[in-house]
Protein backbone atom coordinates (compact mmCIF):
# COMPACT_ATOMS: atom_id res chain seq x y z
CA UNK A 1 0.00 0.00 0.00
CA UNK A 2 1.29 3.11 -0.80
CA UNK A 3 2.30 5.75 1.63
CA UNK A 4 1.20 8.78 2.76
CA UNK A 5 3.51 11.38 4.87
CA UNK A 6 1.00 13.09 7.54
CA UNK A 7 2.92 16.34 7.72
CA UNK A 8 1.90 17.39 4.35
CA UNK A 9 -0.82 18.83 2.72
CA UNK A 10 -2.67 17.06 -0.32
CA UNK A 11 -4.46 18.23 -3.25
CA UNK A 12 -7.21 16.20 -5.28
CA UNK A 13 -5.08 15.71 -8.36
CA UNK A 14 -2.32 13.82 -6.09
CA UNK A 15 0.39 16.27 -5.15
CA UNK A 16 1.72 17.00 -1.84
CA UNK A 17 2.41 20.64 -0.35
CA UNK A 18 5.25 20.88 2.15
CA UNK A 19 4.33 22.62 5.79
CA UNK A 20 4.36 26.34 5.40
CA UNK A 21 7.30 27.42 7.20
CA UNK A 22 7.60 30.58 6.18
CA UNK A 23 9.24 30.58 3.48
CA UNK A 24 8.64 29.12 -0.03
CA UNK A 25 7.10 25.66 0.20
CA UNK A 26 8.42 22.27 -1.83
CA UNK A 27 5.75 20.49 -3.76
CA UNK A 28 5.89 17.01 -5.48
CA UNK A 29 3.61 14.25 -6.07
CA UNK A 30 2.16 11.64 -3.93
CA UNK A 31 3.62 7.78 -3.42
CA UNK A 32 0.11 7.29 -4.21
CA UNK A 33 0.29 9.06 -7.46
CA UNK A 34 3.79 7.78 -8.77
CA UNK A 35 2.79 4.46 -8.10
CA UNK A 36 -0.19 4.64 -10.22
CA UNK A 37 2.08 6.49 -12.78
CA UNK A 38 4.81 3.85 -12.93
CA UNK A 39 8.12 4.32 -13.65
CA UNK A 40 8.73 7.77 -14.56
CA UNK A 41 11.19 8.80 -17.43
CA UNK A 42 10.45 12.36 -18.20
CA UNK A 43 9.32 15.59 -16.21
CA UNK A 44 8.44 19.08 -17.49
CA UNK A 45 8.27 21.60 -14.47
CA UNK A 46 7.16 25.36 -14.73
CA UNK A 47 9.92 27.65 -15.00
CA UNK A 48 11.93 29.66 -12.18
CA UNK A 49 10.24 33.20 -11.73
CA UNK A 50 7.05 31.67 -13.63
CA UNK A 51 3.47 32.08 -11.75
CA UNK A 52 1.64 28.98 -10.96
CA UNK A 53 -2.35 29.22 -10.36
CA UNK A 54 -3.62 26.59 -7.96
CA UNK A 55 -5.83 24.25 -9.83
CA UNK A 56 -3.94 24.85 -13.16
CA UNK A 57 -1.41 22.43 -14.94
CA UNK A 58 1.76 23.92 -14.74
CA UNK A 59 3.81 20.72 -15.98
CA UNK A 60 3.84 17.43 -16.89
CA UNK A 61 4.67 13.58 -15.59
CA UNK A 62 5.45 11.19 -17.76
CA UNK A 63 5.91 7.71 -17.69
CA UNK A 64 6.48 4.62 -19.57
CA UNK A 65 2.95 3.91 -19.95
CA UNK A 66 0.98 7.42 -19.56
CA UNK A 67 1.37 10.98 -18.71
CA UNK A 68 -0.42 13.29 -16.26
CA UNK A 69 -0.45 16.83 -16.29
CA UNK A 70 0.65 18.84 -13.20
CA UNK A 71 -1.75 20.59 -11.20
CA UNK A 72 -0.51 23.54 -8.85
CA UNK A 73 -1.65 22.84 -5.65
CA UNK A 74 -1.11 26.51 -4.23
CA UNK A 75 -0.74 29.76 -6.18
CA UNK A 76 2.46 31.92 -6.03
CA UNK A 77 5.65 32.33 -7.80
CA UNK A 78 8.13 29.03 -8.51
CA UNK A 79 11.49 30.07 -6.55
CA UNK A 80 13.09 26.86 -7.47
CA UNK A 81 13.08 23.83 -9.70
CA UNK A 82 14.75 20.78 -8.48
CA UNK A 83 17.00 20.08 -10.75
CA UNK A 84 17.83 16.54 -9.78
CA UNK A 85 14.65 14.95 -10.79
CA UNK A 86 14.49 16.86 -14.00
CA UNK A 87 18.20 15.14 -14.42
CA UNK A 88 16.73 11.21 -13.03
CA UNK A 89 12.76 11.29 -12.93
CA UNK A 90 12.85 8.00 -11.43
CA UNK A 91 13.54 9.53 -8.03
CA UNK A 92 9.57 10.36 -8.25
CA UNK A 93 8.98 6.89 -7.78
CA UNK A 94 11.93 5.80 -5.18
CA UNK A 95 11.69 9.03 -3.00
CA UNK A 96 8.69 11.23 -3.79
CA UNK A 97 8.21 13.09 -0.72
CA UNK A 98 12.25 13.60 -0.35
CA UNK A 99 14.73 13.61 -3.25
CA UNK A 100 11.74 13.31 -5.50
CA UNK A 101 10.27 16.82 -4.77
CA UNK A 102 9.75 18.92 -7.75
CA UNK A 103 9.65 22.87 -7.17
CA UNK A 104 9.37 25.67 -4.38
CA UNK A 105 6.36 28.18 -4.42
CA UNK A 106 6.08 31.41 -2.40
CA UNK A 107 2.61 31.08 -1.45
CA UNK A 108 0.07 33.71 -2.27
CA UNK A 109 -3.01 31.55 -2.30
CA UNK A 110 -3.62 27.74 -1.31
CA UNK A 111 -6.19 25.56 -3.55
CA UNK A 112 -7.98 23.57 -1.64
CA UNK A 113 -5.54 20.85 0.24
CA UNK A 114 -6.69 17.94 2.25
CA UNK A 115 -4.92 16.63 5.38
CA UNK A 116 -2.78 13.42 4.99
CA UNK A 117 -5.66 11.39 6.85
CA UNK A 118 -8.48 13.16 4.72
CA UNK A 119 -5.90 12.24 0.94
CA UNK A 120 -5.28 8.67 2.52
CA UNK A 121 -9.37 7.94 2.71
CA UNK A 122 -9.66 8.77 -0.95
CA UNK A 123 -7.24 6.51 -1.84
CA UNK A 124 -6.56 4.20 0.51
CA UNK A 125 -3.30 5.36 0.62
CA UNK A 126 -1.39 4.23 4.45
CA UNK A 127 -0.93 6.69 6.89
CA UNK B 1 -17.99 -8.38 -19.57
CA UNK B 2 -17.27 -11.23 -17.27
CA UNK B 3 -13.53 -11.33 -16.01
CA UNK B 4 -11.44 -13.78 -16.41
CA UNK B 5 -8.75 -15.44 -14.18
CA UNK B 6 -5.93 -17.34 -15.49
CA UNK B 7 -4.79 -20.51 -13.41
CA UNK B 8 -1.51 -18.12 -12.08
CA UNK B 9 -3.66 -15.25 -10.21
CA UNK B 10 -2.43 -16.53 -6.75
CA UNK B 11 0.85 -16.77 -7.82
CA UNK B 12 0.79 -12.89 -9.32
CA UNK B 13 -1.17 -11.82 -6.16
CA UNK B 14 1.26 -13.36 -3.95
CA UNK B 15 4.16 -11.79 -6.15
CA UNK B 16 2.65 -8.25 -5.74
CA UNK B 17 1.31 -7.66 -9.15
CA UNK B 18 -0.84 -4.89 -9.93
CA UNK B 19 -3.56 -6.37 -12.76
CA UNK B 20 -4.92 -4.40 -15.61
CA UNK B 21 -8.05 -5.79 -17.50
CA UNK B 22 -6.40 -7.23 -21.20
CA UNK B 23 -9.14 -8.92 -23.55
CA UNK B 24 -11.39 -10.28 -20.42
CA UNK B 25 -8.64 -10.64 -18.58
CA UNK B 26 -7.42 -10.03 -15.45
CA UNK B 27 -3.38 -9.75 -16.19
CA UNK B 28 -0.76 -8.56 -14.56
CA UNK B 29 0.37 -5.33 -15.71
CA UNK B 30 3.38 -5.47 -13.67
CA UNK B 31 5.20 -6.83 -10.59
CA UNK B 32 7.92 -4.25 -8.87
CA UNK B 33 8.96 -1.80 -11.68
CA UNK B 34 7.84 -2.10 -15.22
CA UNK B 35 11.38 -0.43 -16.59
CA UNK B 36 13.12 -3.71 -14.40
CA UNK B 37 11.43 -5.94 -15.86
CA UNK B 38 11.82 -4.88 -19.33
CA UNK B 39 15.44 -4.49 -18.60
CA UNK B 40 15.61 -8.18 -16.91
CA UNK B 41 14.07 -9.60 -20.24
CA UNK B 42 16.59 -7.41 -22.71
CA UNK B 43 19.56 -9.27 -20.56
CA UNK B 44 18.77 -11.90 -18.49
CA UNK B 45 14.83 -13.42 -18.56
CA UNK B 46 11.72 -12.67 -17.81
CA UNK B 47 8.57 -15.12 -17.31
CA UNK B 48 5.29 -14.01 -18.48
CA UNK B 49 1.92 -15.65 -17.29
CA UNK B 50 -0.34 -15.58 -21.86
CA UNK B 51 -2.86 -18.17 -20.25
CA UNK B 52 -5.38 -15.72 -21.86
CA UNK B 53 -4.15 -16.51 -25.35
CA UNK B 54 -6.32 -18.77 -27.24
CA UNK B 55 -5.41 -21.96 -28.45
CA UNK B 56 -7.38 -24.06 -31.06
CA UNK B 57 -6.86 -27.51 -32.15
CA UNK B 58 -7.63 -27.85 -36.10
CA UNK B 59 -6.88 -31.71 -36.99
CA UNK B 60 -8.29 -34.03 -39.97
CA UNK B 61 -7.48 -35.07 -43.41
CA UNK B 62 -8.20 -31.29 -44.82
CA UNK B 63 -6.11 -29.64 -41.94
CA UNK B 64 -4.10 -27.76 -44.15
CA UNK B 65 -6.43 -27.62 -47.35
CA UNK B 66 -8.75 -25.76 -44.27
CA UNK B 67 -6.35 -23.61 -43.03
CA UNK B 68 -5.40 -22.21 -46.64
CA UNK B 69 -8.75 -21.01 -47.07
CA UNK B 70 -9.24 -19.86 -43.62
CA UNK B 71 -6.28 -17.78 -43.01
CA UNK B 72 -4.07 -15.32 -45.48
CA UNK B 73 -0.94 -17.80 -45.30
CA UNK B 74 -0.43 -20.86 -47.15
CA UNK B 75 -0.44 -22.83 -44.13
CA UNK B 76 -0.04 -25.93 -45.90
CA UNK B 77 3.51 -25.46 -47.05
CA UNK B 78 4.84 -25.45 -43.87
CA UNK B 79 6.64 -28.64 -42.34
CA UNK B 80 5.76 -30.57 -39.34
CA UNK B 81 7.28 -28.69 -36.05
CA UNK B 82 7.53 -25.71 -37.55
CA UNK B 83 5.05 -22.83 -36.94
CA UNK B 84 3.71 -19.39 -39.33
CA UNK B 85 2.78 -16.14 -38.44
CA UNK B 86 -0.30 -15.32 -40.31
CA UNK B 87 -3.50 -13.44 -40.16
CA UNK B 88 -7.50 -14.26 -40.45
CA UNK B 89 -8.93 -11.49 -42.76
CA UNK B 90 -12.56 -10.72 -43.37
CA UNK B 91 -14.36 -10.98 -46.62
CA UNK B 92 -13.00 -7.31 -47.24
CA UNK B 93 -9.41 -7.99 -46.20
CA UNK B 94 -9.59 -6.58 -42.60
CA UNK B 95 -7.44 -8.20 -39.74
CA UNK B 96 -9.63 -10.07 -37.48
CA UNK B 97 -6.74 -11.33 -35.83
CA UNK B 98 -2.62 -12.16 -36.25
CA UNK B 99 -1.93 -15.16 -34.89
CA UNK B 100 0.69 -18.19 -34.84
CA UNK B 101 -0.38 -21.64 -36.21
CA UNK B 102 1.69 -25.02 -35.17
CA UNK B 103 1.94 -28.12 -37.52
CA UNK B 104 2.04 -30.71 -35.19
CA UNK B 105 1.29 -33.32 -37.54
CA UNK B 106 0.48 -34.26 -41.22
CA UNK B 107 -3.32 -33.50 -40.30
CA UNK B 108 -2.83 -31.26 -37.58
CA UNK B 109 -2.53 -27.68 -36.33
CA UNK B 110 -2.66 -25.60 -33.14
CA UNK B 111 -3.88 -22.23 -33.95
CA UNK B 112 -3.17 -19.55 -31.49
CA UNK B 113 -4.97 -16.47 -31.31
CA UNK B 114 -4.52 -13.18 -29.22
CA UNK B 115 -6.79 -13.27 -25.88
CA UNK B 116 -9.53 -10.85 -27.01
CA UNK B 117 -10.13 -12.46 -30.31
CA UNK B 118 -9.88 -15.95 -29.33
CA UNK B 119 -13.90 -16.64 -29.12
CA UNK B 120 -14.05 -14.69 -32.55
CA UNK B 121 -11.61 -16.91 -34.57
CA UNK B 122 -12.65 -19.70 -33.37
CA UNK B 123 -16.51 -19.20 -34.38
CA UNK B 124 -14.99 -17.87 -37.46
CA UNK B 125 -12.56 -21.27 -38.16
CA UNK B 126 -16.06 -23.31 -36.98
CA UNK B 127 -17.96 -21.44 -40.01
CA UNK B 128 -15.07 -21.60 -42.22
CA UNK B 129 -14.37 -25.42 -41.64
CA UNK B 130 -18.43 -26.26 -43.41
CA UNK B 131 -16.69 -27.73 -46.57
CA UNK B 132 -13.09 -29.19 -44.79
CA UNK B 133 -12.98 -32.54 -43.38
CA UNK B 134 -11.79 -30.94 -39.76
CA UNK B 135 -12.58 -31.05 -36.39
CA UNK B 136 -12.65 -27.76 -34.83
CA UNK B 137 -11.77 -28.07 -30.97
CA UNK B 138 -11.15 -24.34 -28.67
CA UNK B 139 -8.88 -25.69 -25.83
CA UNK B 140 -8.02 -21.80 -24.63
CA UNK B 141 -10.25 -22.40 -21.23
CA UNK B 142 -7.99 -25.66 -20.16
CA UNK B 143 -4.58 -24.22 -21.46
CA UNK B 144 -2.04 -22.24 -19.58
CA UNK B 145 0.93 -20.83 -21.38
CA UNK B 146 4.28 -19.63 -19.81
CA UNK B 147 6.44 -17.98 -21.64
CA UNK B 148 10.49 -17.47 -20.85
CA UNK B 149 11.88 -14.46 -22.51
CA UNK B 150 14.99 -12.99 -22.83
CA UNK B 151 18.98 -14.21 -23.26
CA UNK B 152 18.91 -16.86 -20.42
CA UNK B 153 15.92 -18.88 -21.11
CA UNK B 154 17.79 -21.57 -22.50
CA UNK B 155 19.80 -22.07 -19.97
CA UNK B 156 16.71 -21.59 -17.84
CA UNK B 157 14.89 -24.23 -19.21
CA UNK B 158 17.73 -26.96 -20.11
CA UNK B 159 17.59 -27.39 -15.91
CA UNK B 160 13.94 -28.60 -15.99
CA UNK B 161 15.12 -30.69 -19.10
CA UNK B 162 16.06 -34.48 -19.07
CA UNK B 163 19.86 -34.73 -20.26
CA UNK B 164 18.79 -36.33 -22.88
CA UNK B 165 16.08 -34.55 -24.37
CA UNK B 166 18.46 -31.32 -24.33
CA UNK B 167 19.80 -31.62 -27.84
CA UNK B 168 15.68 -31.11 -28.88
CA UNK B 169 15.79 -27.88 -26.65
CA UNK B 170 19.23 -26.29 -28.09
CA UNK B 171 18.97 -27.32 -31.25
CA UNK B 172 15.41 -26.14 -31.44
CA UNK B 173 14.93 -23.05 -33.95
CA UNK B 174 12.74 -20.43 -34.06
CA UNK B 175 9.81 -20.19 -34.93
CA UNK B 176 9.41 -24.22 -34.61
CA UNK B 177 8.21 -26.45 -31.71
CA UNK B 178 8.37 -29.71 -29.92
CA UNK B 179 6.87 -31.76 -27.25
CA UNK B 180 9.85 -32.06 -24.48
CA UNK B 181 10.13 -33.80 -21.17
CA UNK B 182 9.98 -30.85 -18.45
CA UNK B 183 10.63 -31.83 -14.87
CA UNK B 184 7.27 -30.17 -13.04
CA UNK B 185 8.04 -30.82 -8.89
CA UNK B 186 9.99 -33.72 -9.84
CA UNK B 187 7.81 -35.29 -12.45
CA UNK B 188 8.81 -35.51 -16.01
CA UNK B 189 6.00 -34.18 -18.43
CA UNK B 190 5.81 -33.67 -22.01
CA UNK B 191 4.69 -30.57 -22.81
CA UNK B 192 4.36 -28.48 -26.06
CA UNK B 193 7.90 -26.47 -26.38
CA UNK B 194 7.53 -23.40 -28.89
CA UNK B 195 10.95 -21.41 -29.35
CA UNK B 196 8.90 -17.95 -30.01
CA UNK B 197 7.80 -14.88 -28.46
CA UNK B 198 6.43 -11.50 -28.55
CA UNK B 199 9.95 -9.01 -27.02
CA UNK B 200 12.77 -9.17 -29.80
CA UNK B 201 14.60 -11.69 -27.36
CA UNK B 202 15.25 -15.48 -27.78
CA UNK B 203 12.45 -17.26 -25.73
CA UNK B 204 10.59 -19.86 -25.59
CA UNK B 205 6.42 -20.32 -24.92
CA UNK B 206 5.23 -23.78 -23.17
CA UNK B 207 1.65 -24.70 -23.31
CA UNK B 208 0.63 -26.62 -20.46
CA UNK B 209 -2.71 -27.76 -18.96
CA UNK B 210 -4.27 -25.52 -15.94
CA UNK B 211 -3.69 -28.03 -13.53
CA UNK B 212 0.24 -28.09 -13.68
CA UNK B 213 0.82 -24.45 -14.27
CA UNK B 214 1.26 -23.18 -11.62
CA UNK B 215 3.86 -25.81 -10.60
CA UNK B 216 5.50 -25.08 -13.62
CA UNK B 217 5.49 -21.65 -13.23
CA UNK B 218 7.48 -21.92 -9.42
CA UNK B 219 9.82 -24.05 -11.17
CA UNK B 220 10.68 -22.25 -13.65
CA UNK B 221 11.09 -19.11 -11.47
CA UNK B 222 13.45 -21.59 -9.11
CA UNK B 223 15.27 -22.60 -11.87
CA UNK B 224 15.84 -18.88 -12.91
CA UNK B 225 16.51 -17.55 -10.02
CA UNK B 226 20.33 -17.98 -10.37
CA UNK B 227 19.73 -16.50 -13.91
CA UNK B 228 17.78 -13.14 -13.27
CA UNK B 229 14.76 -14.54 -14.22
CA UNK B 230 11.96 -12.20 -12.55
CA UNK B 231 7.96 -12.44 -13.18
CA UNK B 232 7.38 -10.12 -15.88
CA UNK B 233 3.95 -8.30 -16.89
CA UNK B 234 2.61 -6.42 -19.72
CA UNK B 235 3.58 -3.35 -19.28
CA UNK B 236 6.94 -4.49 -20.02
CA UNK B 237 5.45 -6.65 -22.60
CA UNK B 238 3.90 -3.62 -24.53
CA UNK B 239 7.30 -1.69 -24.39
CA UNK B 240 9.27 -4.83 -25.39
CA UNK B 241 7.65 -5.71 -28.50
CA UNK B 242 6.74 -2.09 -29.55
CA UNK B 243 10.97 -1.87 -29.72
CA UNK B 244 10.76 -4.99 -31.25
CA UNK B 245 8.66 -3.24 -34.06
CA UNK B 246 5.49 -5.75 -33.72
CA UNK B 247 2.03 -4.99 -34.21
CA UNK B 248 -0.08 -5.53 -31.18
CA UNK B 249 -4.01 -5.98 -31.97
CA UNK B 250 -6.27 -3.29 -31.41
CA UNK B 251 -3.31 -0.65 -31.45
CA UNK B 252 -1.66 -1.67 -35.27
CA UNK B 253 -4.23 -3.80 -36.63
CA UNK B 254 -7.95 -3.92 -36.30
CA UNK B 255 -11.10 -4.67 -38.55
CA UNK B 256 -10.72 -1.45 -40.25
CA UNK B 257 -6.95 -2.41 -41.02
CA UNK B 258 -5.77 -4.74 -44.00
CA UNK B 259 -2.42 -6.20 -44.39
CA UNK B 260 -0.25 -4.17 -46.72
CA UNK B 261 -0.97 -0.94 -45.01
CA UNK B 262 0.44 -2.69 -41.92
CA UNK B 263 3.01 -3.87 -43.51
CA UNK B 264 2.45 -7.59 -43.42
CA UNK B 265 1.86 -7.78 -47.31
CA UNK B 266 4.68 -10.90 -47.42
CA UNK B 267 2.10 -12.55 -44.96
CA UNK B 268 -0.70 -12.68 -47.35
CA UNK B 269 -0.70 -15.30 -49.89
CA UNK B 270 -1.86 -14.25 -53.43
CA UNK B 271 -0.22 -17.12 -55.46
CA UNK B 272 -1.44 -20.14 -53.12
CA UNK B 273 -3.89 -21.82 -55.57
CA UNK B 274 -6.82 -21.93 -53.31
CA UNK B 275 -9.25 -19.07 -52.60
CA UNK B 276 -9.45 -17.78 -49.09
CA UNK B 277 -11.33 -15.59 -47.04
CA UNK B 278 -10.49 -11.97 -48.35
CA UNK B 279 -8.44 -13.18 -51.50
CA UNK B 280 -10.48 -10.93 -53.79
CA UNK B 281 -10.52 -7.57 -51.69
CA UNK B 282 -6.92 -8.12 -50.99
CA UNK B 283 -5.85 -8.56 -54.43
CA UNK B 284 -7.84 -5.47 -54.82
CA UNK B 285 -5.99 -3.52 -52.09
CA UNK B 286 -2.62 -4.82 -53.33
CA UNK B 287 -3.10 -4.06 -57.14
CA UNK B 288 -4.42 -0.68 -56.21
CA UNK B 289 -1.22 0.07 -54.36
CA UNK B 290 -2.54 0.61 -50.88
CA UNK B 291 0.67 1.18 -48.29
CA UNK B 292 2.80 1.66 -51.32
CA UNK B 293 1.67 4.38 -53.60
CA UNK B 294 -1.46 5.00 -51.93
CA UNK B 295 -3.82 5.50 -48.77
CA UNK B 296 -1.04 5.10 -45.00
CA UNK B 297 1.06 2.63 -44.29
CA UNK B 298 2.21 1.39 -40.99
CA UNK B 299 5.54 3.53 -40.08
CA UNK B 300 8.33 3.61 -37.23
CA UNK B 301 9.01 7.16 -35.71
CA UNK B 302 11.56 8.62 -33.26
CA UNK B 303 11.28 11.20 -31.44
CA UNK B 304 13.71 13.77 -31.41
CA UNK B 305 12.94 14.98 -28.36
CA UNK B 306 12.26 13.81 -25.10
CA UNK B 307 8.32 13.70 -24.85
CA UNK B 308 7.04 10.69 -26.18
CA UNK B 309 4.05 10.16 -28.67
CA UNK B 310 1.17 7.83 -27.35
CA UNK B 311 -1.67 5.85 -28.99
CA UNK B 312 -4.47 8.39 -31.19
CA UNK B 313 -1.94 11.06 -31.20
CA UNK B 314 -2.17 13.23 -34.31
CA UNK B 315 0.91 13.26 -37.16
CA UNK B 316 1.23 16.19 -39.00
CA UNK B 317 3.64 17.28 -41.43
CA UNK B 318 3.88 21.52 -42.18
CA UNK B 319 0.75 21.85 -40.21
CA UNK B 320 -1.40 19.31 -41.86
CA UNK B 321 -2.90 16.05 -40.87
CA UNK B 322 -0.82 13.36 -42.00
CA UNK B 323 -1.57 10.39 -39.83
CA UNK B 324 -2.08 9.19 -36.24
CA UNK B 325 0.12 7.46 -33.76
CA UNK B 326 -0.88 3.44 -32.84
CA UNK B 327 1.47 2.80 -30.23
CA UNK B 328 4.21 5.49 -28.50
CA UNK B 329 6.11 5.18 -25.51
CA UNK B 330 10.04 6.32 -24.40
CA UNK B 331 12.14 3.45 -25.06
CA UNK B 332 13.77 1.68 -21.75
CA UNK B 333 16.33 0.03 -24.23
CA UNK B 334 17.38 3.20 -26.63
CA UNK B 335 16.82 6.09 -24.49
CA UNK B 336 14.34 8.15 -26.75
CA UNK B 337 10.72 7.76 -27.65
CA UNK B 338 9.39 5.79 -30.45
CA UNK B 339 6.50 5.18 -31.83
CA UNK B 340 4.29 3.64 -34.56
CA UNK B 341 2.01 5.15 -36.58
CA UNK B 342 -0.04 5.25 -39.73
CA UNK B 343 1.30 7.83 -42.03
CA UNK B 344 0.57 8.87 -45.66
CA UNK B 345 2.27 7.29 -47.72
CA UNK B 346 3.99 10.09 -49.46
CA UNK B 347 5.42 10.98 -46.02
CA UNK B 348 6.20 7.75 -44.73
CA UNK B 349 9.73 7.40 -46.41
CA UNK B 350 12.74 6.87 -43.84
CA UNK B 351 14.10 10.19 -42.40
CA UNK B 352 11.10 11.98 -43.53
CA UNK B 353 10.83 14.55 -40.50
CA UNK B 354 6.95 14.72 -39.41
CA UNK B 355 5.64 16.90 -36.09
CA UNK B 356 3.10 14.49 -33.81
CA UNK B 357 0.58 16.81 -31.55
CA UNK B 358 1.68 15.92 -27.94
CA UNK B 359 -1.52 17.77 -26.41
CA UNK B 360 -1.24 20.64 -28.46
CA UNK B 361 2.59 21.09 -28.92
CA UNK B 362 4.26 19.85 -31.66
CA UNK B 363 7.39 17.36 -31.17
CA UNK B 364 9.36 16.44 -34.25
CA UNK B 365 9.55 12.46 -34.77
CA UNK B 366 11.61 10.70 -37.93
CA UNK B 367 10.23 8.04 -40.11
CA UNK B 368 13.08 5.28 -39.16
CA UNK B 369 13.17 1.49 -40.39
CA UNK B 370 11.41 -1.00 -37.95
CA UNK B 371 12.78 -2.86 -35.93
CA UNK B 372 13.79 -0.11 -33.41
CA UNK B 373 15.78 -2.74 -31.82
CA UNK B 374 17.19 -5.77 -32.94
CA UNK B 375 19.30 -8.38 -30.75
CA UNK B 376 22.71 -8.79 -31.48
CA UNK B 377 23.17 -12.79 -32.02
Amino acid sequence: MSKVVSELKYSAEHEWVAADGGGPVGIGISAVAADALGDIVYVDLPEVGSTVTAGETCGEVESTKSVSDLYAPVTGEVTEINDGVVADPALINSDPYGAGWLFKVAVTEEGPLMSAEEYAATNGGEL
Amino acid sequence: MTENYTALYDQHKKAGASFTDFGGWQMPLKYTSELAEHHAVRNAAGLFDLSHMGEVWVTGPDAGAFLDYALAGKLSAIAVGKAKYSLICDADGGIIDDLISYRRGEEKYLVVPNAGNATKVAAALVERAANFDVAVEDVSAETSLIAVQGPNAEAILLQLVPAEQHSLVTELKYYAAVEVGIAVNGKVQTLLLARTGYTGEDGFEIYVPNDDAARLWEALLDAGAAHGLIPAGLACRDSLRLEAGMPLYGNELSLRVNAYAAGLGPVVSLAKESDFVGKEALAAIKAAGVGSTMGQKLVGLKGMGRRAARGHYPVLKDGTLVGEVTSGQPSPTLGYPVAMAYVDVEHSEVGTVLDVDLRGKAERFEVVALPFYKRSK
